[in-house]
């Protein structure tokens, strides 16, 4: 049987007395999209988050490509091929555009590899090779997400992980942002996304996992899901 | 107009080592949100290398570069015994931490070495003058601004060009997020340490070659200065840090000259309460750093 490619079993994390994920069970094939859902709190971040080793873990175990990654250091992940775009973008505004997707490529050592990882971004995104020298600081809220998107590619990842990549851009760059998850995909990146955006994120995405109150509410084929009409009142908070 | 250049001079010189001493501060800080006061020691320790350096006959062109190695190392060392266990925690936490850290290293330099003040051996070409265009300036204090303007060319090109340098500049920014592009915490913390030892190692030389002398307390005055400084031009900014240390350079040194006799006595308190409104007009400083957040997810 192939191993999932990511694999998340009973992970669990805590800030305090808060629980914001119970238990959750989940995994990622190789070139899957697989698009995590929920409503405000209901741990999405906080799960990415632990996998990327942002937050510690309470328990539970995260393999990734067959290692035990569970509360490894966050600098440690580019190098085995997974990357967090985080949410909120968070590039870094004092640098420039080339300095930010030059950090995204920190980690790597191969004179050849890190110029296809340049080519490859400026060609995903032109603007970024145009605005190079800008302040990242001074980019439009969607050219800024390019950004992060691109920083994250620089290391050449297996798997993604985006959180909340469509977050407060017009609806036509959301559309870009979700062709673009397409695009990487056909490129062989495996992705998992956190989502508010549901129908735009079902359209992309082959399976989905809803999350609410830290648990897993309901999970399967994205077009089933879709397809349900309940789903939105139900887990998401309505609307 | 002569005294005035003069003291323009002076105030270079002076600022131009607050300046170091601040910038110093702000590195750290930048990156771990740490107001390190145990700084002043790392500059102490480098004056006494100077000290024993000279008692050992060993010339002055090799005592520096010693001076500058021990007060590097001192200042990697610290963080590795002292900040990195407290690091995840508060920021009064390491204030404190750092105030323990100043004094143990004081008592030990008065129980090993000596409480009083040791005279240091200096090459006898710093304590001439020469003239430059009328103005007779020290030979000191021409190394001072020389030095100064060296280090802070040096620090700006590393930190714009060098890759290890755009990685400080990004954990200054978002410490989690510079993780995340696998840019390594401890190599980073260590670095902002290593940097800010060897600019206390540069303005200690500065410091001791205007007084040849040191003491276990030597470093507590500039560096309380220094903090001033970093304030006045921004906490955690670089660009701030060495504006306010220039500035409170100028401050300090015209108030010297140029106040009344009769108002000499209140030199210091008018010096700060110019700093104060100073930073009633700007209350983030000359030029605050970008980011405040001092964000440790
Ligand atoms: N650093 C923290 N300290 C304390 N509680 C936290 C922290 N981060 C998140 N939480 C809590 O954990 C729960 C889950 O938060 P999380 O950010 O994972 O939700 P989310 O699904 O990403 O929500 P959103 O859609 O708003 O981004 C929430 O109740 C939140 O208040
Ligand atoms: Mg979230």
């Amino acid at each position: 049987m192939v191993q999932p490619l990511l694999q998340v079993r009973s992970l669990d994390v805590r800030y305090g007395a808060v629980q914001a994920v119970d238990g959750i069970n989940f995994e990622v094939e190789q070139g899957e999209i697989i698009a995590l859902l929920g409503a405000n709190g209901a741990g999405k971040s906080s799960t990415l988050n632990a996998i990327a080793g942002l937050v510690p873990t309470f328990g539970g175990e995260v393999q990734f490509d067959g290692q035990n990654i569970t509360n490894l250091r966050p600098e440690m992940l580019p190098g085995l091929g997974i990357t967090l775009s985080p949410e909120g973008r968070r590039v870094f505004g004092t640098l420039s555009v080339a300095e930010n997707l030059q950090m995204g490529a920190f980690g790597m050592k191969d004179p050849h590899e890190i110029a296809a990882a340049w080519d490859r971004v400026y060609t995903l995104f032109p603007i970024l090779a145009e605005r190079r020298d800008q302040f990242a600081g001074t980019l439009s809220g969607g050219q800024q997400q390019m950004l992060a998107v691109g920083r994250a590619l620089m290391s050449n990842p297996k798997m993604l992980l985006l959180d909340e990549p469509s977050l407060g851009l017009a609806p036509k760059i959301i559309e870009q942002i979700f062709e673009l998850i397409t695009t990487l995909n056909q490129q062989g990146v495996t992705i998992l996304v956190v989502e508010q955006n549901v129908s735009m994120a079902l359209e992309v995405a082959n399976r989905a996992y809803v999350l609410a109150n830290g648990r897993i509410a309901t999970s399967g084929a994205a077009k089933d899901l879709a397809a349900s009409t309940n789903l939105q009142n139900a887990y998401l908070g309505g609307a | 107009m002569e005294l005035f250049l003069q003291q323009t001079v002076n105030a270079f010189a002076l600022g131009g080592t607050y300046a170091l001493l601040a910038l110093g501060l702000a590195v750290v800080f930048s990156i771990m949100g740490l107001i390190n006061f145990a700084h002043g020691e790392l500059m102490t320790i480098a004056g006494y290398v100077l000290m024993y350096c000279g008692l050992a006959g060993i010339s002055f062109v090799f005592a520096v570069p010693l001076a500058l190695l021990a007060s590097t190392f001192a200042a990697v060392l610290m963080e590795r015994v002292a900040f990195r266990p407290v690091r995840n925690s508060s920021g009064a936490t390491m204030l404190v931490t750092s105030f323990a850290v100043a004094m143990i290293l004081q008592v030990l330099f008065q129980n090993l070495i000596s409480v009083r003040s040791q005279p240091v051996l200096l090459p006898e070409a710093l304590s001439g003058s020469i003239m430059i265009g009328g103005l007779v300036i020290g030979v000191n204090k021409l190394v001072a601004i020389i030095s100064t303007v060296i280090m802070l060319i040096f620090l700006d090109r590393f930190l714009s060009k060098q890759k290890y340098g755009i990685a400080m500049r990004a954990a200054a920014e978002d410490f989690a997020v510079a993780r995340l592009m696998g840019i390594r915490a401890n190599t980073v913390i260590a670095g902002a340490f290593a940097i800010s030892g060897l600019l206390a190692g540069v303005a200690a030389i500065l410091w001791v070659s205007q007084r040849a002398s040191v003491d276990p307390l030597m470093g507590f005055t500039p560096v309380l200065k220094a903090f001033i400084a970093a304030i006045l031009g921004g906490l955690g900014s670089l660009r701030g840090a060495v504006a306010g240390g220039f500035l409170l350079g100028f401050i300090e040194i015209y108030l010297a000259a140029f106040l009344p006799p009769a108002l000499q006595e209140f030199r210091d308190p008018i010096g700060l309460g110019l700093v104060v409104l100073v930073l009633l007009m700007r209350p983030n400083g000359l030029l605050p750093a970008a980011s405040l957040k001092a964000e440790k997810v």
